[in-house]
């Protein structure tokens, strides 16, 4: 060791001492759940109700009309579902639906870390649901707080062989990075509580993470994980139809707090490959770096992205490999070339098919001539493979036998679903996250804004002669980045109501973040920008050049190289 | 001054004596004396000015009666009292008591015996009648044949079981063989004249047993009021604030009004009700005059004033009641047979219509529009419990309403009052109003004594103001409330409210139950079993029990939990628990404001 470092020394952070005071993530969730008389629960509870896999929320479209009235917000919880690689069963596919239409808010959310979210369930009802899952082995927990989360992984249509092997590995880091503690077992599922037997924490110790943590695994050309927003990025390594290993990128995230300029996104760095065989081992280790030198006194300053830059790549190499008892191996060559989904029917190399839906921004619901939450249902009823929820928050109905295939697409047909294909190619690749109405941090609208403004600037698009050009265009409501916006080449995070601020530049494949471009403005500004980029796009391209690269070349915005240097060289007039 | 025999009632024995011993007795002793002889009449005086002096008392006095009253709102002890004052101003010896303070035993001492009753829900006795009523209806009621009755009847003549409470204390006091000395009289909403007349008749026969004929005209009046409104001259109350308390995807709308009483002179106590003089919705008034074939401009003459027959039907008549008595009345214009309906199931057929459907349905008629009015009766006002406490928000009044809607015989409904409020009133507007006292339903004297309320939907509203008045003077007693309605995100009435008092400690406790939150149905009484122990302990403390809400949608139901509550963690009977129950009734320490 060359360099001495140690964790950042402090006052611990309110949720550290939530934590510690927590016995192992119980606080007083039972009896919160219990009290009758309000829809919410204590400031505590609400943190540790994340480690289980729920944040309280309200509906704040309602808050004033129900304030007027004498009722207090509409306290709701919000549940994801922890759901490895976004894979799910018919039977459990059926559970959600009939939970959500009875319990919760009568859709379904697929999120952009291919989990599903259920929204709008009351206090009373969340054990309720909590038991609905355990009964198709679903659970949610580690879903949300300061622990692993859900690990995502390519869905990768074509390579069946391969998916499966890399979707176990996804499955693996999953169930070895679970907090151990019977916690949710105890509350939720009235398991026994054993007396005497201390919960223990082998892996992230009683204070569990400094942060929240993300993993996800990409199979190279596709690069539909988003493998550099990632805590973790494991880039498969797959040789001669056979995975190998994967390259090991660290410290991606994409959070940060409008006005602070210390806190911004950053891209996962690639530090080496190791074999597959290690890899569980690998994340753990990783996992536990953070753990030890993370920072505990200030929240914002305290995902694993901080710490590599605090530490220093080099450094965190060399603990690694210390840690390791071995070192990381030289990173082999990987290349991307998309992070879209291929929408409809493609063929893997079993034989088997699988379908993706368009589902834009991953609402699963029924609206009028536009019955998607049915037709899903329909589906889900005879389908034989699985669903799998995919980072751009479509859904693939996978693996169906070549026998099924003709009774899936008959459903496909009559319940007027869609591939997507005839919508216009920005569209294909839009990301937008939930925000309002249930969102307590949204500052702007974004699932229920971004389908219209999109409607609008596809007349800018048609007018180029840009139909058919992917460009990826994403919304966040707020700048904690759930849509990965600041990744986008085209990006908006939302400021406050009906304004944004917008970015450009971010590369197509996922390999740059963007730049800001202009601050707080509302939609005439944003079409009329728009308009003159598009256009310039259109005529001054050059062969093959996606638009990100393109506002580059011309100078509208400076390459942002690191999330060091994101909020350098924003232009003057922003 | 000397007694004589001449100048007095007095025999010669006892002038003598009391000429012996008056001049000798000290100041205290005729004060105490004084006292002594005219305690009898301290009942009757309540409401009256106190009889003077020794001089009073040496009037004839030969005539004793005994006034009873069942009284669920009020209006019923109200006459009773100022009935009891007249007669004691015409010399009878008079006793004026609640039903639940009268022991039945003593009927048969009575010479006569006046009862004014009112009914309520659908037909039931009020509460502080139900053990006399039950008394005298089962086997161990005597015989009374040295007793002389006679019964004033209130009630509202759009229910199906009109008078009914006074109507059974008629008939079975005659089957007791007492004789009545004037014909019973059976007064609807508008109460006041019909039992003026009643009284005059009574005091008349009354009078006739001690050959007196003079009968003393003046009036006995209530104490002097503190405000120049009432029901006769409502205020034009001002709608400072409207708000639908439910929110959307309720089944309900349940309005918080605050209204302004400012310069009204107007106050009222908690537990209190406000009447509200509705009017007609226009619509249905003028598709009333439609189906009528009137002109709606053809002038009639409605109490001394000539308006139009639209405003007539409009503002001062009821239009949306077809009531037997109403039905028997209209009959006579029409050359259709109405017995159908008047010997058939007349409850079946009046609900869910209105004037316009049996106008419908019954002609042709054959009237004018005067004829047509006069046979109307006004438009009754609606009484609401008061949602707020004067003392914390003075020159205002708040009410709960429930706007009543349902659909029947293929038209939308709503309430009259409730559907003016929901669909016609706004801020800004006024109404017409009056305050009336409750004495059933007051908050116990003692700032200490723990109170259960238990209220239903709109039936939180006095609980609301009983809060409301704890939290202004600092009352220390411990409070319970079990409030309960359908779901609890659409319809927690005062959620805030009730969460704020139960964080600064004026609610001490409070549990709820929203009957569709859950596949099986869950109300008010199936958690006031859920806590058994704890209320018996409550009660056990001396705790008065408040119940709010729908007779039969809850009350009923309530009343039973208690019941099974007293029996079990008493572990008495239920002929005890009974006992119990009424005793507590009787103590003011279970009141009700049903409907």
């Amino acid at each position: 060791m060359t360099k001495k470092v140690e964790a950042p020394q402090g006052k611990p952070s309110a949720n550290e001492i939530f934590k510690d005071e927590s016995n192992f993530l119980r606080g007083t969730i039972e009896q919160s759940f219990k009290e009758p008389l309000s829809g919410k629960i204590p400031e505590m509870d609400t943190q540790l109700i994340k480690f289980h896999g729920s944040y309280m929320q309200d509906n704040r479209d309602e808050r004033l009309t129900r304030q007027k009235k004498k009722l207090e917000p509409s306290y709701q919880f919000m549940v994801r579902v922890r759901t490895p690689g976004g894979t799910a069963t018919p039977e459990q596919w059926l559970m959600m639906d009939e939970a959500a239409n009875t319990i919760g808010n009568g859709t379904l959310k697929v999120t952009t870390r291919q989990a599903f979210q259920i929204h709008g369930i009351v206090k009373w009802n969340v054990k309720t649901f909590m038991q609905k899952m355990d009964s198709v082995l679903l659970d949610s927990l580690a879903a949300c707080g300061d622990v692993n989360r859900n690990v995502m992984n390519g869905v990768n249509p074509h390579q069946s062989a391969t998916h499966a092997e890399i979707y176990d590995y996804a499955a693996q880091i999953s169930e070895h990075l679970l907090p151990r503690t019977q916690a949710y077992h105890e509350i939720w599922l009235d398991g026994e509580k054993v007396a005497g037997t201390p919960d223990i924490e082998p892996i992230y110790g009683e204070h569990y993470l400094p942060r929240k943590f993300k993993i996800g695994l990409a199979v190279p050309p596709s690069n539909d994980v988003d493998v550099y927003s990632q805590d973790i990025g494991l880039i498969a390594i797959v040789e001669d139809g056979e995975l190998q290993g994967f390259n090991i990128a660290v410290g991606g995230g994409m959070g940060m707090t409008h006005g602070e300029q210390e806190t911004y996104p950053q891209l996962a760095r690639t530090i080496g490959y190791v074999a597959k065989e290690k890899i569980v081992d690998t994340c753990e280790k990783i996992l536990t770096i953070q753990r030890d030198y993370g920072n505990r006194t200030n929240r914002k300053n305290a995902r694993f992205k901080y710490t590599i830059d605090r530490v220093g790549i080099e450094w965190f190499k060399e603990e690694l490999n210390r840690r390791l008892g071995y070192d990381v191996e030289p990173t082999r060559e990987a290349v991307f070339e998309s992070r879209g989904d291929d929408y409809g029917w493609t063929k893997g190399t079993d034989g088997k098919w699988h379908f993706t839906l368009f589902i834009e921004n991953g609402r699963i619901k029924d609206v009028d001539g536009y019955p998607l939450m049915t037709g899903i249902r329909e589906i889900a009823k005879v389908h034989t493979g699985e669903f799998r929820m995919t980072a751009n928050q479509n859904l693939m109905i996978a693996n169906v036998t070549p026998q099924k295939k003709r009774v899936i697409q008959k459903l496909i047909e009559d319940y007027n679903l869609t591939d997507g294909k005839h919508y216009s190619a920005i569209r294909r690749n839009s990301i937008a996250c939930v925000s309002l109405p249930t969102c307590g941090l949204a500052m702007a609208e974004a699932e229920r804004y971004l389908p219209g403004l999109i409607t609008k600037i596809d007349a800018i698009i048609d007018e180029a002669g840009l139909h058919e050009e992917e460009i990826v265009i994403r919304m966040s409501g707020c700048p904690n980045g759930c849509s990965r916006a600041a990744m986008a080449e085209i990006g908006f995070i939302g400021k406050g109501p009906g304004r944004y601020n917008m970015y450009l530049g971010a590369s197509f494949i996922g390999d740059r973040l963007s730049k800001m471009y202009l601050e707080n403005i509302d939609e005439e500004r944003i079409l009329a920008e728009l308009t003159t980029l598009l256009n310039r796009y259109a005529t001054e391209r050059e062969e093959g050049e996606h638009f990100g690269d393109f506002v580059v070349r011309i100078g509208v915005v400076t390459a942002t190289t690191d999330g060091t240097n994101f909020h350098a060289n924003a232009p003057a007039h922003a | 001054m000397v007694l004589q025999v001449e100048n007095s009632p007095f025999t010669e024995q006892q002038v003598k004596l009391l000429n012996e011993l008056l001049p000798n007795l000290t100041d205290n002793q005729k004060i105490w004396l004084n006292g002594y002889l005219s305690a009898p009449q301290a009942v009757a005086a309540q409401a009256t000015a106190v009889l003077e002096g020794l001089q009073q008392v040496s009037k004839p006095k030969t005539i004793t009666a005994t006034i009873l009253y069942a009284s669920q709102t009020g209006n019923s002890q109200k006459l009773a009292e100022c009935f009891g004052a007249e007669l004691a101003q015409n010399q009878v010896d008079v006793n004026v008591a609640s039903m639940s303070d009268f022991k039945p035993k003593d009927l048969k001492k009575l010479d006569n015996l006046f009862i004014i009753a009112s009914t309520h829900g659908e037909g039931e006795a009020p509460d502080n009648a139900i053990g006399f009523y039950d008394f005298l209806h089962s086997k161990r009621a005597p015989k009374l044949d040295q007793l002389n009755y006679a019964v004033l009847a209130l009630g509202d003549s759009s229910y199906e079981f009109f008078c009914k409470t006074g109507a059974d204390f008629d008939q079975r006091l005659s089957e007791l063989g007492a004789t009545a000395i004037a014909p019973r009289v059976d007064c609807d909403v508008d109460y006041e004249d019909d039992a003026a007349a009643w009284l005059t008749t009574v005091q008349q026969a009354l009078l006739k047993q001690s050959g007196q004929t003079e009968v003393a005209t003046q009036t006995v009046t209530a104490p002097a009021p503190t405000s120049t409104y009432n029901k006769k001259n409502p205020f034009q109350a001002e709608i400072l604030e409207k708000i639908n308390l439910n929110m959307d995807g309720s089944n309900k709308e349940t309005y918080h009004i605050e209204l302004s009483l400012e310069g009204s002179g107007l106050t009222f106590e908690p537990g209190d009700s406000l009447g509200i003089i509705p009017q007609n919705d226009p619509a249905l008034a003028a598709q009333l005059v439609e189906v009528l074939g009137f002109d709606a401009t053809a002038q009639v003459t409605v109490q001394d004033t000539t308006v139009t027959v639209l405003e007539a039907l409009t503002n001062t008549l009821e239009i949306t009641v077809v009531s037997k008595p109403l039905v028997q009345k209209l009959a006579a214009f029409t050359k259709t047979d109405i017995t159908p309906i008047l010997e058939g199931d007349f409850h079946a057929y009046s609900y869910g219509r209105d004037l316009i459907d049996f106008v419908t349905e019954y002609g042709p008629f054959d009237w004018t529009p005067q004829q047509f009015v006069e046979q109307l009766r006004a438009i009754p006002h609606r009484l609401y419990s008061i949602a707020s406490s004067y003392t914390a928000n003075p020159d205002e009044v708040h009410l709960t309403i429930g706007k009543v809607a349902y659909e029947a015989n293929g038209r939308a409904r709503t309430g009259v009052t409730s559907g003016q409020v929901a669909e016609r009133l706004e801020i800004g507007d006024t109404v017409s109003i009056f305050t009336k006292e409750n004495p059933n339903f007051k908050l116990p004297q003692d700032a200490d004594t723990p109170i259960i309320m238990i209220g239903a939907g709109t039936g939180v509203a006095p609980f609301r103001s009983f809060v409301e008045e704890r939290a202004e003077t600092g009352a220390e007693g411990k409070s319970w409330l079990f409030f309960g309605d359908q779901c609890f995100v659409y319809d927690f009435l005062y959620q805030v409210e009730w969460l704020n008092y139960l964080q600064d400690g004026t609610l001490t406790k409070m549990d709820v139950a929203f009957s569709r939150d859950q596949a099986q149905k869950i109300y008010v009484q199936h958690r006031l079993l859920e806590h058994a122990q704890e209320v018996y302990e409550w009660l056990q403390q001396g705790a008065v029990i408040y119940v709010c809400g729908d007779e039969k949608a809850m009350a009923k139901d309530v009343h039973e939990a208690l019941l099974q509550i007293i029996e079990q963690q008493g572990n008495i009977s239920r002929e005890e628990a009974v006992e119990t129950l009424v005793q507590y009734q009787q103590q003011k320490r279970y009141q009700r404001d049903v409907y």
